[in-house]
């Protein structure tokens, strides 16, 4: 291997490049952005230090909509692992289609959240309000999109279907790669089914669990297509004695602030967005991987 | 097998059918009320409908609407898709090969940089990148916002950190000695990649197309900041937010236009299904 050469250097430049200009000056300038009073209009920017930082923590909107993002994050974390683990149990087992079960629970994956969303809307609204009345269901005839109690659970619901499917995947790679003799040791000396799972299988996969988990608290975290054509942030609610929109997560809370003009007060939410994720993420993963670490 | 086990089985395989339904009614639902008229949606939502006729009524509609030019924006998403995908496979596969046969410290510095960037929320990153590529574009006199070239290169950029982190893991399995008899033999390096290790990358190269095409196809948000909401290119994703922000509330359009943002991508999952969960099985490994 020569230490040097001027290949290598050319095969890096254009991704090199791309990531500089896409990723790397957006983010620093965006660090400043956030310092400043940027409307988006006026063309004079001003150094204003922190100001939107100590504002944004007193927003009864703002604050809602971190609690409810981080509500949203904890409930699909559990959820979309829960399914997408016994799916893949499932469709790993000796079922005559499993093939067919397989690509049936990955389809939603594949619809975006924008789409998915217009599709759901319609379900909650519509579908399951005729069920209702057709199964003289009193619960079912309100749409679960019009109460902001039970909101977060309708939206939680369709990231659970958009997403179980993919992360089933990730869990029937892992489970692949668990020995079959170690699972049928176990049973031949008469550990049952579930005690197979969760005290070999479980523990042999961790890696799988680290990724799935990184993946589905991040992806809702940052959740923005599905929550603006599903609900819109709708309904409206009360927090702290002033309105909110029941289910504006995090990401729409930016994105309509800086619709309002508020560039530079948007861009720091994004940044505290930034900072609570990596924050997060460092702590699910260091965590994961000790438990990788223990086999 | 005992009768015990044979009737687990059974029930395993209900519960899963069952799952499986409760997966694919949504999917359903679209179908049956794309084919109906507005006041029987409203009338009988769960029904099927009465004439099938009506789907062609309604994807006329649609495609003949004089303010979301769908047509164009299908042709749009998929010039984007294609042109992202075919430079994010050439260019990532190209730098993660050099970040793997290089022992300098540049390159390990360098794939750590990749790496960490995945953390980056887009949130943070949207209202700059939109400014800076105004600035950017006026500096050297070329278009990259409402323009393909442009949103092409944002795709680059965004789909690169985790392309490359991809490509490395298996670059990384690649025995060295095959690359090495090759140079001795007096290969060049950018030929020693494309003749040799480059074919090798088929079965990874399936999967980051797929990962990536998932993803720019339904993308929202870069379209929307880069390209805007009735600019001179649109994609899918923008058409279908147009359409419904135009007609509220008017489910036979709504859902007859997000049954065509579908049809694309489910009939090539019929053909490439496969391909495409062996692809993202084999990917999740790495």
């Amino acid at each position: 291997m020569k230490r040097h050469s001027l290949t290598k250097f050319l095969f890096v430049l254009p991704c090199v490049f791309a990531f500089v200009m896409v990723i790397l000056i957006p983010f620093f300038y965006g660090l400043y952005f956030s310092l400043t009073d940027w409307n988006g209009v006026s063309p004079t920017i001003n150094f204003i230090g922190l100001a939107h930082f100590q504002r944004i923590f007193t927003q009864p909107g703002f604050l809602y909509s971190f609690l409810i993002t981080a509500g949203f994050t904890v409930i699909n974390v559990a959820l979309v692992n829960i399914v997408g683990f016994a799916l893949a149990l499932i469709v790993t087992s000796n079922l005559r289609f499993r093939n067919l079960y397989r690509a049936g629970f990955f389809t939603p994956y594949l619809i975006g959240g924008i789409v998915l969303g217009y599709i759901w809307q319609f379900i909650f609204n519509n579908s399951l309000p005729a069920l209702g009345k057709v199964l003289a269901l009193q619960g079912l005839q309100t749409s679960f999109l019009s109460r902001p109690d039970s909101v977060i659970w309708a939206m939680s619901a369709v990231n659970t279907w958009q997403y179980a499917g993919y992360i089933m995947l990730i869990f029937i790679a892992a489970i692949q790669a668990v020995p079959s003799s170690v699972m049928e040791a176990a049973r031949v000396d008469g550990a049952g089914y579930f005690r197979r799972v969760f005290r070999i299988l479980i523990p042999m996969m961790a890696n799988a669990f680290t990724i799935s988990l990184f993946l589905t608290l991040t992806t809702s975290f940052k959740q923005y297509d599905m929550n603006f054509t599903l609900t819109r942030g709708g309904p409206a609610t009360r927090f702290l004695d002033q309105p909110v929109k029941a289910s504006q997560l995090l990401a729409m809370n930016i994105f309509d602030t800086a619709q309002a003009n508020y560039m530079a007060e948007a861009q720091a939410k994004a940044v505290v967005l930034f900072v609570a994720l990596v924050i997060v993420s460092l702590i699910q993963v260091s965590m994961n991987k000790r438990k990788e670490v223990e086999l | 097998m005992t009768l015990r086990r044979s009737a687990l089985r059974a029930l395993a395989e209900l519960a899963v059918i069952a799952m499986l339904l409760i997966f694919l009614v949504p999917f359903g639902m679209v179908v049956i009320n794309s084919a109906k008229a507005s006041k029987d949606i409203l009338f009988d939502t769960l029904a099927l409908p009465s004439d099938w006729r009506q789907l062609l009524v309604n994807v006329g509609l649609i495609f003949s609407n004089p303010s979301v030019h769908y047509a164009n924006a299908f042709l749009d998403s998929f010039v984007v898709t294609a042109l992202s995908l075919g430079i994010i496979v050439l260019f990532s596969s190209m730098c993660a090969w050099a970040l793997v046969r290089s022992r300098a410290a540049w390159a390990t510095i360098l794939f750590f940089a990749f790496v960490a960037a995945m953390v980056i929320p887009f949130q943070v990153l949207m209202f700059p990148l939109v400014r800076w590529m105004r600035v950017l574009g006026d500096f050297i006199h070329v278009r990259l916002l409402q323009s393909i070239p442009g949103i092409v290169f944002a795709y680059l950029g965004f789909g690169c950190p985790l392309s490359i982190f991809i490509f490395h893991g298996f670059i990384k399995n690649i025995p060295y000695e095959l690359e090495e008899s090759a140079t001795i033999d007096g290969c060049s390096e950018a030929r020693l990649f494309f003749a040799i290790v480059f074919p090798l990358l088929q079965p990874i190269i399936i999967t980051v197309l797929i990962l990536n095409g998932i993803w720019i196809w339904n993308d929202y948000l870069l379209p929307l900041l880069m390209l805007g909401s009735n600019g001179a290119v649109q994609t899918i994703p923008i058409a279908v937010t147009a359409f419904a922000g135009a007609y509220l509330k008017q489910w036979d359009l709504i859902l007859t236009s997000t049954l065509i943002a579908m049809l694309p991508i489910i009939l090539l999952y019929l053909f490439a299904q496969r391909y495409i969960i062996k692809g993202m099985i084999e990917g999740a490994i790495k």
